[in-house]
């Protein structure tokens, strides 16, 4: 653990570093307290501030950047005639940090010794059998190539970090040394301190924008990757979902449409399900309910939007489907095959959805400024004349907005439909048929052998984009929307 | 029974329109309104008078049971139009309301068309029979809100996009379009500026030949242009009720005179 | 009265009808009230409904992998049989010899008559000898003194005890076979065969495909424990920080607008795209551990930052500005004004917030099956707290789907039992939150 003993050294340094700072301001005020500019403690902040994120922020830096520096120096060293037909560079390479991992058991439990380790004319065979001992996971025989590479990982691992410590300590004290010059009764410790600590507090707030920068990034990587391997027209025009899980593209059919027909039906039953009722549970809760039924009735409602959807998942692939079979099934109208089906994933969604349409409903249409309703019971209006004809038409926006919000949540669930909706493709009108969506063949192509080099796992790729620009836009037309109706009221 | 005091009424020239007997008003366990008796003249316009807080809005809301609408709200004794007590059980406050109209403090045209706000007093009490005779309606409403003649063009156009003023006269016009015979006004015009407020009593002055109006409002200036009689109310008492010249010419209570000259209230 | 309303319709003045009648309209105006009123009732009463039958499923189809179906035997063992066993090739075959000869002692001092053999024990039990061994050789004082065992039944005698598995259905295999059931049944009159409290499934890890009785829950609560670790000390301090900054420093700019629009988006983003950026960015990009509980962690601290952020902001806002300025007042800096006495004031309410947050990231599941946190079989705790994060393992959430999508029908009982558990946890997480902000709650 040599990265845990470098972060525990650089935090000594700063630990020690606070502390003379506090010794070297407290002399050079006549260790009189008033003398100083700041409070003592920002003194000796500043040292540890000084040396601690610099060094820090260098070894973070470094262990992102080394990794890739070094896959790409070990990659090269791989010749081509070393990659089997039915691998890819990735697989190899992968194979090869496997080897390095395995040679540094071996040495930590004595079955090689370092000179072998290191030594490029090693036999191969004896490798293999030396890290197997180990308990080291070796798939197949070790190459030449494989070896030599993985020797070369771990020399340039080992340099990068041996090197990467060095530089790290040296920073750390020459910024405590930085910190504790300035460790002087007329510095203005404070403002550097506080200016240090809202750049902390930009930092952290950025996150959100590196956060999505990283979806996009890694979303529009791997979806060009998957459209070098994949034509774009056939992944978005396709008709049929069939990939191939031996062959290695080509005989693979990934067309998009039959996944987005399986997620806008499930959507549309599902909030079929849960605009009338969450609708009218937020208008009685709103309108009609007294006070006591409503602080019972609203949790209540609630709880069912707080339970975890793998809970809904199993509840329609164990409770709902099996009901549903035996009324539609053999037994019964005999038009359902099986319990996964539209409907059982459309139906339990449209149960979770219903507390999110009635509260933010609810929001809304108390939202709703009271002198509207006055207006028209003074006019004779009865309650529900009032709520179909003035309230619901005053909130209609802010609530086309939540049905908005609730729409891309059901687009984008994912337990119901991989527990519920079935595993098959297709493009049909029957509800009691399965069907798929884009959330449960991202999950199905993405989980097993994870090899990223084959247009069958890549097409999640593209799928996850199409999903996030679904939803996104959905969003935020839907925010847009929200946003406008609460500022007529405002 | 009721016809005879119905004719009796016909024969006088002003008749009662509206009589509350020991109206008390709760909300919760403050006591509102207490022991109010008042007798109130169709074809009349009468002012309610008083502080903040004296209860002159409340007993306003009263008259068309607004406050039904408030869960705390409890009120106790009479309030009787043309003879029937309106607190009755087999009397539906819709049916009331559509009898006796109301204007509120704040304009508040309904997000619809010019047009669908008056028409929809109408509609809910299916006045018309078909379209023409709901245009009809409308365009009378309008012309008795007078404000026909700068909306004619643009019956369409949302309600909140008239100006302040205009929009307070859409709200008349929606009142008058379901054929009330009171109109109640809850400070019509403490949200407009002095041109609209002018343009506003100017209305309420014409609206006195068709209807008993009761308008509750913060200035005396206002109750004594607009009105022909007064009533003042200070802290949940009906004080002095009667002719407004003589109200605000020769007060007969103390406390009358006291806020009329300003130094309470 | 019908004749009043008459004539007073006729008569110029009172124009209108009695208030007292009634008019057809208005019965018409309000029977239709009365239905609206009741749709809005009907529709919470479906919620409801629906509320009660998630839970009923789960508490009925949950409660019985909390038991187990056990054979209760009394078994003596002398020394010599214990030297004779361990002389022979297969110690194992040796002891279930004796434990069959046991029971079908037992079962003949009752006066029950069943013919049964080894491969039955062996349908009905898994294989004891190895238990019976490792017992005494870890307990040689034992050996001539009788010893209660409690040795765990196959699914297929709990299925048959439970209705799951009936003598009609029953197809001979090498599971169970109709004789076993004959067995069952003496078994069961002779009280060997009970159903005890199994700590196994609380405590246990996974146990694999072919064994649903053995599958415990334990290694993937420790999975859930630290990533909930991971997740809490990122997510809390960096919420707190970027909330600081956005609702104290930020000034209005565009920077600050692209903060706010990224935060209120990626709080709608669908959990599975946060696992794709968890894949790309921690697995292929940083080649951090697959299945690791950190980089569980790490994907969910993404996915929860925005809810906490934006419960944060909306309890630094509840701060009352006098409290700033009071602050300022008398020579604090915007810094220490925020620091010493906005933030304290604000902490029940992140605090809430934080918690409410960690327990969605606790139930959900869709990012945790990109970064292989499913299909993986947790059978063992970590070794260490550092293995803690970094060695494969599975999360509570996980390990349900991954029981619920075994083709043995005996797991859904185990997933179900898992979101007991699961609910469990979350129910307590509300709680807590419950009582802090009924607690601290601060009205201005």
């Amino acid at each position: 653990m040599p990265i845990l003993w470098l972060f525990l050294i650089v935090s000594g340094i700063a630990i020690a570093g606070y502390y003379l700072g506090l010794a070297r301001v407290m002399r050079s005020a006549g260790g009189d307290r008033r003398h100083m500019h700041s409070l003592p403690s920002y003194y000796g902040g500043n040292v540890a501030i000084k040396a601690a994120v610099p060094a820090l922020l260098l070894m973070l830096v470094w262990l992102l950047v080394q990794p890739m520096i070094v896959n790409n120096s070990v990659s090269a060293l791989i010749p081509d005639s070393a990659i089997a037909d039915a691998s890819s560079r990735g697989l190899v390479l992968s194979e090869v940090r496997r080897a390095a991992d395995g040679m540094d058991r071996a040495l930590a439990q004595g079955t090689m010794d370092a000179s072998m380790a290191n030594d490029p004319q090693a036999d191969p065979d004896d490798v293999t059998s030396r890290l197997q001992d180990a308990g080291a996971i070796v798939t197949s025989q070790i190459t030449q190539p494989v070896l030599n590479a993985a020797q070369s990982y771990r020399m340039q691992n080992q340099r990068g970090n041996q090197f990467m410590s060095g530089v790290v300590i040296v920073l750390a004290l020459l910024g405590a040394l930085w910190g504790l010059r300035g460790a002087q009764a007329d510095f203005r410790a404070r403002n550097v301190v506080e200016s240090a600590v809202k750049m902390l507090l930009i930092g952290a707030a950025s996150i959100a924008i590196l956060t999505t920068l990283g979806i996009v990034l890694s979303l529009v990587f791997n979806t060009i990757e998957f459209f070098r391997l994949y034509p774009a027209s056939d992944f978005f025009f396709g008709t049929n979902w069939a990939p191939s899980f031996s062959g290695r593209g080509g005989s693979s059919d990934l067309g998009v449409l039959p996944l987005l027909w399986g997620t806008f039906y499930i959507s549309l039953v599902a909030l079929a399900v849960a605009i009338p009722i969450g609708l009218f549970a937020a208008v009685y809760l709103s309108e009609y309910a007294s006070n006591s039924v409503r602080s019972v009735a609203k949790p209540l409602l609630e709880v069912l939007a707080g339970i975890p959807t793998i809970v809904y998942g199993l509840f329609a692939l164990l409770t709902v489907g099996p009901l549903l079979v035996s009324v539609f099934g053999r037994d019964g109208l005999g038009i359902m095959q099986a319990g996964t089906a539209v409907i059982t994933a459309g139906l339990v969604m449209g149960v979770m959805l219903i507390p999110f349409v009635s509260s933010l409903s609810d929001d809304i249409i108390n939202a709703v400024p009271q002198a509207m309703r006055d207006g028209s019971y003074g006019l004779g209006a009865t309650k529900s004349e009032t709520i179909r004809q003035v309230i619901l038409p005053a909130a209609l926006p802010g609530i086309v907005g939540a049905i908005l919000l609730a729409a891309s949540r059901a687009i984008g669930e994912t337990m119901i439909v991989v527990l519920g909706a079935g595993a098959a493709a297709r493009l049909s009108l029957n509800p009691f048929d399965a069907m798929t969506t884009v959330t449960a063949k991202i999950v199905s192509q993405l989980t097993g052998d994870a090899d990223f080099a084959s247009p069958e796992a890549l097409v999640a790729f593209a799928l996850g984009m199409t999903l996030f620009v679904i939803t996104l836009a959905l969003n935020v037309f839907a925010l847009y929307i929200v946003r406008k109706y609460r500022e007529q009221y405002d | 029974m009721k016809d005879n005091h119905i004719a009796e009424n016909e024969v006088a020239t002003k008749n009662i329109k509206i009589a509350a007997r020991d109206v008390q008003v709760y909300y919760g366990d403050t006591h509102a309104i207490k022991d109010v008796n008042v007798e109130i003249e169709d074809k009349t316009v009468t002012a309610f008078i008083g502080p903040s807080g004296c209860g002159k809005s409340t007993f306003l809301r009263c008259i068309n049971r607004m406050n039904d609408t408030i869960d705390v709200c409890r009120v106790v004794g009479d309030i009787l139009i043309d003879g029937e007590d309106i607190y009755d059980r087999k009397v539906d406050p819709v049916q009331l309301r559509a009898k006796v109209g109301m204007v509120f403090q704040k304009p508040n045209p309904f997000p619809k068309s010019i047009y669908d706000n008056v028409a929809y007093g109408p509609r809910i009490h299916g006045l018309a029979r078909n379209k023409a005779e709901l245009d009809d309606i409308v365009e009378r409403a309008l012309r008795r809100g007078a404000i026909w003649n700068e909306v004619k063009d643009r019956l369409d156009a949302p309600g909140t996009g008239l100006s302040g003023g205009q929009q307070q006269r859409l709200c008349i016009a929606r009142a008058v379009a379901t054929e009330p015979e009171v109109l109640l006004m809850d400070e019509p015009c403490s949200a407009l500026d002095p041109i609209a407020t002018a343009q506003v009593e100017e209305l309420i002055d014409e609206l006195r030949q068709n209807y008993s109006v009761v308008i509750v409002t913060h200035s005396m200036q206002q109750a004594a242009r607009v009105s022909q009689k007064t009533a003042f109310f200070h802290l949940g008492n009906l004080v002095e009720f009667g002719e407004t010249d003589k109200i605000f010419t020769a007060p007969e209570d103390p406390r009358t005179e006291s806020y009329i000259t300003g130094r309470i209230g | 009265m019908y004749d009043a309303s008459l004539s007073s319709g006729a008569a110029p003045k009172p124009r209108g009808k009695s208030l007292l009648v009634q008019d057809a309209r208005t019965r018409k105006r309000n029977a239709a009230e009365k239905r609206f009123r009741a749709y809005g009732m009907t529709a919470i009463l479906i919620g409801l409904f629906f509320l009660v039958v998630l839970a009923v499923s789960i508490i009925r189809s949950g409660v019985p992998a909390f038991t187990q179906t056990v054979v209760d035997v009394e078994f003596t063992l002398t020394e010599e049989q214990y030297t004779a066993a361990e002389g022979e090739l297969f110690k194992t075959k040796a002891y279930e010899g004796l434990l069959i000869e046991q029971i079908r002692d037992t079962l003949e001092a009752r006066g029950l008559e069943v013919a049964f053999d080894a491969g039955a024990i062996e349908r009905l039990l898994g294989k004891p000898g190895g238990t019976l061994r490792e017992h005494y050789r870890a307990n040689e004082q034992d050996l001539g003194s009788p010893v209660s065992f409690k040795l765990a039944a196959a699914s297929r005698v709990d299925g048959y005890l439970t209705g799951r598995v009936t003598r009609e259905a029953l197809q001979d295999s090498r599971f169970m076979q109709a004789s076993d059931l004959d067995l069952i049944d003496a078994l069961v009159s002779a009280d060997i065969i009970t159903r005890a409290f199994n700590w196994n499934f609380i405590t246990g890890a996974d146990s694999g495909v072919d064994n649903p009785g053995g599958a415990g829950i334990g290694a993937s609560v420790i999975g859930s424990f630290f990533m909930m670790l991971v997740v809490l000390a990122l997510s809390l301090p960096i919420g707190v920080a970027a909330s600081i900054y956005l609702e104290e420093f930020a000034p209005q700019n565009r920077f600050t607008d692209l903060i706010e629009v990224n935060i209120s988006n990626l709080a709608a983003v669908p959990s599975i795209v946060f696992g794709i950026l968890g894949l790309a960015v921690f697995i292929q990009f940083m080649h951090l551990p697959q299945s690791a509980p950190l980089v569980g962690g790490l994907v969910l601290t993404l996915m929860t930052l925005p809810t906490i952020i934006i419960s944060t902001r909306a309890s630094l806002k509840s701060v009352p500005p006098s409290i700033r300025d009071a602050a300022l007042g008398v020579g604090a800096s915007k810094m220490q004004a925020v620091f010493h006495h906005v933030l304290p004031l604000a902490m029940p309410g992140i605090l809430t917030g934080t918690i409410i947050g960690l327990a969605q990231a606790l139930g959900e599941t869709a990012p945790l099956l990109l970064i292989g946190m499913v299909g993986f079989v947790a059978r063992g705790y970590p070794d260490g707290v550092l293995a803690g994060f970094t060695e494969p393992n599975s999360a509570m959430p996980a390990q349900i789907y991954t029981w619920a999508a075994r083709a043995d029908a005996s797991f859904y009982e185990k997933a179900w039992g898992g979101i007991i558990i699961l609910l469990i946890f979350l129910l307590t997480m509300n709680i807590i939150a419950i009582i802090l902000r009924r607690r601290f709650e601060r009205r201005w």
